[in-house]
């Protein structure tokens, strides 16, 4: 098993694992901590009745991937100049973001019982108060301009590091995206990575019926970013497909995630009242047993 | 006052390796210098003010000293919650410089009129609000701006403003200037409205009333002492400025209002009324009833109630 600081050992039964004798170890991590954070999550947005589950378990596994296996930072050096810088755009899908920091050790997991509570950093979107977390967000359509002057700045310093941004598929309605995918592309910032949680889910319908994106990867691709598209809960597949970056090496690189808002709790996904309800604690219950926890 | 501000910029990045200029595809003819000596710290983003603001950010949390630039409410409006939420919240080091304050671009029409930015500016956290009078103040404060960390909105007027000081004074961000002393009132202004003011006390001078003039490109941070003293010592106080409701004469009302002192006041500022028809910066100015003799009659009307 890599060492990762933060992570513990996992007692977890294993969901979601169809073959898990043909995994590698880094996948299997990789299980582990999708499942984990998702349980933290449900137990967050459970407790401070918040909203944002649906969003917040749709990106478990390219965060899971992410904070297992792609990105080069320290918990114990937050700041480290030379560390990946990853910008979770939809700051709403908080919960699961904060889990997955608490885990990987950059704060104390009991911060997490106090999600939203008065006088916890850790409020309902994602805030740069709290250790490990670039950029408060949560207003969408301000992540990838940042990410863009991040990488900007890494090229001209010499720097390795890399950046990364989630985005959620409604959020690429805000024009201020687009302004930035032109800019990345014209500036060929190879060093930045976008990737779209595209679960077809926005706040009030389905992309299709509130703002067609179709066909998004020959958008992203018409802008000269080289543009991947992946099953955004397969581990092996994100871990793979991450590794990569950058594909070519002189664009950027979007890789546009397959996903299922609510995945991993089979009455919660491809719902948008989950963008707003809480689980009640029955629904609560029902959700870890099905990520192989009790309550 | 482009001319002051990208000279003292060229020579701020010569000397400060941080330093990046980010422009909206605006400042032909004004910005060559800097893209010619520092190629790789200037970016023309575009036209994509969003997006420039954004990048400033993002440049600045990796530790650059971002001047972002455009005109008028370009830079400024267009972009706001970058400017909110990216720049201020995070307390970055990203300078927003506007060209074109007040009616600069006259004849150009209301979307290049620059008439409501420091209201908004001045309520933003973190943020120092900056409007140089003339083109020394702008090359003082320019300096001020790049040593003082944090955000800075910094509003120009545009080219050929006259020098109004004619010494070098002595400037410090949150704190007045202090251009002439008399003791029947005080004039106090912040931007190019400064040569206005002083052309006003002469007209008072002329009549025989002496009247204090204060400088006050520094809206945020605010001087509150030098407000106070002037209604104490002078009982009489206008503020004037190239700009609507919201800003100097706003922040000093507001200083008054809390305080024991209780001078006369009033306010001259432009009316929230988008241009319908084209005009020259003075015939804006002249249509706001603003001008020298509108301020020597506003002191004299405030003397003799």
């Amino acid at each position: 098993m890599p060492e990762l600081r933060g992570i513990r050992v996992f007692h977890a039964k294993l969901h979601d694992l169809r073959y898990p004798w043909d995994m590698s170890a880094e996948t299997q991590l990789a299980v582990e901590f999708s499942a984990r954070i998702r349980a933290h999550a449900l137990r967050m947005v459970n407790s401070a009745s918040a909203a944002h589950i649906g969003s917040a378990l749709s990106i478990a596994d390219i965060l899971s991937v992410l904070y297992t296996q792609i990105l080069r930072v320290d918990p114990v050096r937050p700041d480290w100049l030379q560390r990946d810088r990853l910008i979770v755009s939809k700051g709403h899908a908080t919960s699961i973001l904060y889990a997955t920091l608490a885990e990987r050790g950059f704060f104390p997991l009991d911060w997490l019982t106090d999600y939203c509570r008065d006088e916890s950093k850790l409020l309902g979107h994602v805030s740069h108060h709290v250790p490990g977390v670039e950029v408060s967000t949560g207003s969408l359509g301000h992540g990838l301009p940042i990410g863009c002057g991040m990488a900007l700045a890494a090229r001209a310093d010499g720097r390795a590091s890399r950046t990364f941004v989630i985005l959620s598929d409604g959020e690429l309605d805000e024009g201020s995206n687009w302004e930035a995918i032109l800019f990345a592309g014209h500036n060929r910032l190879s060093n930045l990575t976008a990737i779209v949680d595209y679960n077809k889910i926005q706040s009030f319908g389905t992309v299709k019926d509130v703002l067609d994106l179709d066909p998004l990867a020959a958008k992203w691709e018409s802008f000269h970013w080289d543009t991947i598209e992946i099953d955004g809960h397969d581990l092996a597949q994100l871990q793979t497909t991450l590794s990569r970056v950058p594909l070519e090496g002189d664009k950027p690189t979007v890789i546009i995630a397959h996903t299922t808002k609510g995945k991993g709790v089979s009455f919660m996904e491809d719902r948008l009242e989950w963008h707003y309800k809480s689980p009640n604690p029955a629904q609560l219950e029902q959700a870890l047993k099905e990520l192989g926890y009790t309550s | 006052m482009r001319t002051a501000f990208i000279d003292t910029l060229n020579d701020l990045a010569s000397r400060d390796e941080r330093i990046w200029l980010l422009c909206g595809d605006l400042g032909f003819s004004v910005l060559e210098p800097f893209a010619k000596n520092f190629p790789n710290r200037y970016v023309n983003v575009g036209v994509a003010e969003q997006n420039m603001t954004g990048v400033a950010a993002g440049l600045a949390l990796s530790g650059k000293m971002v001047f972002t630039y455009s005109i008028a409410n370009f830079p400024v409006i267009r972009c706001l919650e970058q400017i909110r939420n990216d720049v201020c919240a995070h307390n970055l080091n990203v300078k927003i410089v506007s060209v074109g304050g007040g009616f600069a671009y006259g004849s150009a029409g209301y979307t290049h009129h620059g008439t409501e930015d420091l209201a908004i500016m001045r309520v933003l956290p973190n943020m120092t609000v900056l409007a140089p009078g003339d083109p020394i103040e702008t090359k003082l404060l320019t300096i001020a701006a790049a040593e003082r960390p944090g955000p800075c909105y910094l509003r120009l007027g545009k080219a050929g403003e006259p020098i109004i000081h004619t010494s070098q004074p002595h400037i410090e961000i949150g704190k007045v200037i202090v251009l002439r002393e008399g003791d029947a009132g005080t004039v106090i202004s912040t931007g190019a409205t400064l040569g206005m003011a002083m052309k006003a006390a002469n007209e008072l001078a002329a009549l025989g009333v002496s009247v204090t003039v204060l400088s006050m490109p520094s809206l945020s941070p605010l001087d509150k002492d030098a407000i106070l003293l002037a209604a104490k010592n002078t009982g009489r106080i206008v503020t004037v400025e190239n700009h609507g409701l919201g800003g100097l004469g706003s922040a000093v009302a507001e200083v008054l209002a809390e305080s024991s002192i209780h001078p006369r006041f009033a306010a001259m500022y432009l009316q929230a009324r988008p241009a319908k028809v084209a005009g020259s910066e003075a015939a804006m100015y002249a249509s706001h009833n603003l001008s020298p003799s509108a301020i020597a009659a506003k002191m004299m009307s405030l003397i003799d109630s």
